[in-house]
């Protein structure tokens, strides 16, 4: 696989345990595929589909040889025809099933856009709390290594505007599974978007089965002077930029929202409470996308907490580039995450 | 029309000619107070197609699923969805089967098996064959019927979900109710034939044209269907022409626009289904004009009933506009 030469195999920082001698670890994918697994085993309404789930790679992984423990009635591949199968998963939903819909990209949720967001994130409202619609979503951002425009989209901003549908991004080994157990247990439609680029890391995670609370965030890294908010593989770009920072005398703290729907605004507010500075860290997009719906929040609920102007880390507004080249102008990562921070404080000093 | 009428149950007719007197009666009454702008909701009645709901779902049992569309207050009633909710809906109470939170295009009964309409043209397509994967995977001894209309035959949802209901053998009947029109566009000019899916072989899906505004017929046909779907054998087609007699949306006869002729309209309103029905049952001695006078009487306590309920509900607090968001 050509783009796990982006990045070599590492570990994760240990964020949850004190020593990480007796802990397992798991690669990321292991830790969602034990998800998976253990959510099939403990209930017979889950089940799985999506185009590849049963290949030979297994959906990054995520999903592999679950066909062959639990059959190809409860973990099978399907036509590609995102819209209808988004529906399918929806109407199996009402009618008593649990069902997990892996795509390989979130660009492809473009063509489910409609059973998703008319037909999915809405039903409970619209028929005043009769049916709901208990599926779980899944993609992948797949950057990296020339994906180009239309493999490679972090599409988190659209979906965050999206009300009825909870959106998760996790950046730990342990939340992509405790999220993805707690995104399966939920009632709601939940699209959890993942990035490739966290595939390369290995980090504690317990073999029993747990759930991470939806639409709560975790501190990363505690510190005084500025709140860095990320999700994802930001979130690792972010913890690098904060141990330079820190050398330099600035201590920063990192925010993972690992939930942007709904959003952990009170994690956020408590910290800018604290720090009176933000920078807001994205993978996606910036213009409509999440930095400015926290930037908004935030200047609407505590300016008066602020210290200097809020920054935001994002992609610049054009389709993803191609050429290596271009994907250097176009990613943003720890050294952006680095230099906005020091711009901040210039700025104040 | 000539038709052997002896093999049916005397109680079954009668059914089938009371539920859609009962569903045209209700339109009407809707219909005859919309000008009050009391509902606030976008109507789409399907006055002249009462034979396909009715017909179709007379097969049904209550715990059988069905999807349908915007134009679905006969869907909805046919299966037995309940009257005073579906009134109160319109008035936006807190009452309606969708609390104020739908409107006429979003109809719910779950305790009939009606999981809830779409608006979007095709929306409840893929929905229904959703809820036939579960019933499936499941093992239930249930079928889902999905209702859609000519323009949704033209969305992609269709051939994708008619191509997974064939690949698992769903149990899924899907009614095509062709009524002519697409707003004021004529099926004529959006599709260049018949659908395609009439040429599917017959093992994998079964597909039947029928005259939608004959309620025997279309009976007969989708009995056959939720046969082959109760014995799991896979999903079956059926299209039902028929014939929009009211305009789009909103009430009254949308002539005027000039896009189709007052002569065309008298046309198709001579194939009126209720009142062909009637005169089938009269002919062959099943019902006599006192029996269908009461029906009338019967019927029309029923919908003052409904109305009055609705109108004395109350209806929902702008402050719980946020309710109904997540389910806990």
């Amino acid at each position: 696989m050509p783009w796990t030469k982006n990045k070599a195999e590492v570990n994760e920082p240990d964020y949850y345990f004190e020593s990480s001698e007796n802990v397992r670890r798991l690669s990321y994918s292991e830790a969602i595929r034990e998800a998976l697994d253990q959510a099939l085993g403990m209930d017979q309404r889950v089940f799985i589909m999506g185009q590849g789930v049963d290949d030979p790679s297994g959906m990054f992984g995520t999903t592999l040889n679950l066909h062959k423990k639990y059959g190809s009635q409860r973990v099978f591949d399907t036509p590609l025809a995102e819209n209808a199968l988004t529906g399918i998963t929806t109407g199996a939903a009402m009618g008593g099933m649990r069902p997990v819909y892996f795509h390989n990209r979130p660009d492809f949720l473009f063509l489910a856009m409609d059973q998703l967001v008319n037909h999915a994130s809405k039903w409970f409202y619209m028929f005043g709390g009769a049916v709901n619609v208990p599926i779980v979503l899944w993609a992948c951002i797949g950057r990296g290594w020339g994906s180009a425009a239309q493999h490679s989209q972090a599409l988190q901003g659209l979906f965050m505007h999206i009300p009825g549908l909870k959106l998760i991004m996790p950046s730990t080994c342990y939340d992509s599974k405790g999220l993805m157990l707690a995104a399966i247990a939920d009632n709601n439609p939940v699209l959890i978007i993942e990035h490739r680029l966290n595939f390369r890391n290995k980090g504690c995670v317990p073999e029993e089965p747990y759930r991470v609370p939806i639409g709560k965030g975790i501190i990363r890294k505690k510190g005084k002077d500025i709140t860095f908010v990320a999700i994802s593989h930001m979130v690792t770009e972010a913890y690098s930029a904060a141990e330079e920072l820190s050398r330099e005398g600035i201590e920063a703290e990192i925010i993972d929202l690992r939930t942007l729907r709904p959003l952990d605004e009170e994690i956020i507010l408590n910290s800018v409470s604290k720090t009176g500075r933000l920078l807001i860290a994205d993978c996606g997009w910036k213009t409509g996308g999440i930095t400015a719906e926290i930037s908004a929040m935030v200047a609407e609920k505590g300016f008066e907490l602020l210290k200097a102007p809020i920054r935001r880390v994002a992609c610049p507004d054009v389709p993803t580039p191609s050429g290596f080249t271009l994907e250097e102008g176009f990613y943003v990562g720890s050294n952006d995450i680095l230099n906005t921070a020091r711009e901040i404080f210039q700025i104040r000093a | 029309m000539t038709m052997d009428l002896k093999k049916y149950p005397h109680k079954l007719l009668v059914k089938l000619y009371f539920d859609m007197l009962r569903i045209r009666k209700v339109q009407l009454h809707i219909e005859s107070l919309y000008h009050l702008d009391e509902m606030k909701t976008p109507i789409h009645l399907s006055i002249g197609q009462e034979a396909i709901a009715v017909g179709v779902c007379a097969n049904l049992r209550q715990n059988d699923y069905i999807s349908s569309s915007h134009r679905s207050h006969g869907h909805y009633l046919a299966k037995g969805g309940d009257l005073k909710a579906l009134i109160a809906e319109l008035y936006c109470r807190e009452t309606g089967c969708s609390r104020g939170r739908g409107g006429s295009m979003h109809l719910v009964d779950t305790s009939v098996g009606h999981m809830g309409s779409s608006s979007i043209v095709g929306g409840g397509i893929p929905i229904g064959t959703g809820l036939g994967l579960a019933i499936q995977m499941k093992a239930e001894d249930r079928i889902s019927v999905v209702f859609f209309g000519d323009g949704a035959a033209e969305e992609g949802v269709l051939y994708e979900s008619i191509n997974f209901a064939i690949l698992k053998k769903l149990p899924v009947v899907f009614v095509y109710e062709n009524n002519n029109f697409a707003v004021c566009s004529r099926v004529s000019a959006r599709q260049a034939g018949e659908i395609i899916f009439h040429k599917t072989p017959n093992d994998a899906m079964p597909s039947q044209t029928v005259n939608g505004n004959s309620v025997m017929e279309v009976y007969e046909a989708t009995q056959q269907a939720v046969t082959r779907a109760r014995q799991k054998a896979g999903p079956s087609f059926i299209e039902c022409k028929t014939y929009r007699i009211r305009g789009h949306a909103g009430a009254g006869s949308d002539e005027k626009l000039g896009y189709r002729t007052a002569e065309e309209i008298c046309e198709w309103e001579a194939k009126c289904p209720v009142r062909t029905f009637s005169g089938l049952l009269l002919r062959n001695g099943v019902l006599n004009e006192t029996e269908i006078q009461v029906m009338q009487e019967t019927i029309d306590c029923e919908i003052d009933e409904a109305f009055r309920f609705a109108l004395c509900s109350p209806l929902p607090k702008p402050e719980d506009v946020t309710k109904y968001l997540f389910c806990d």
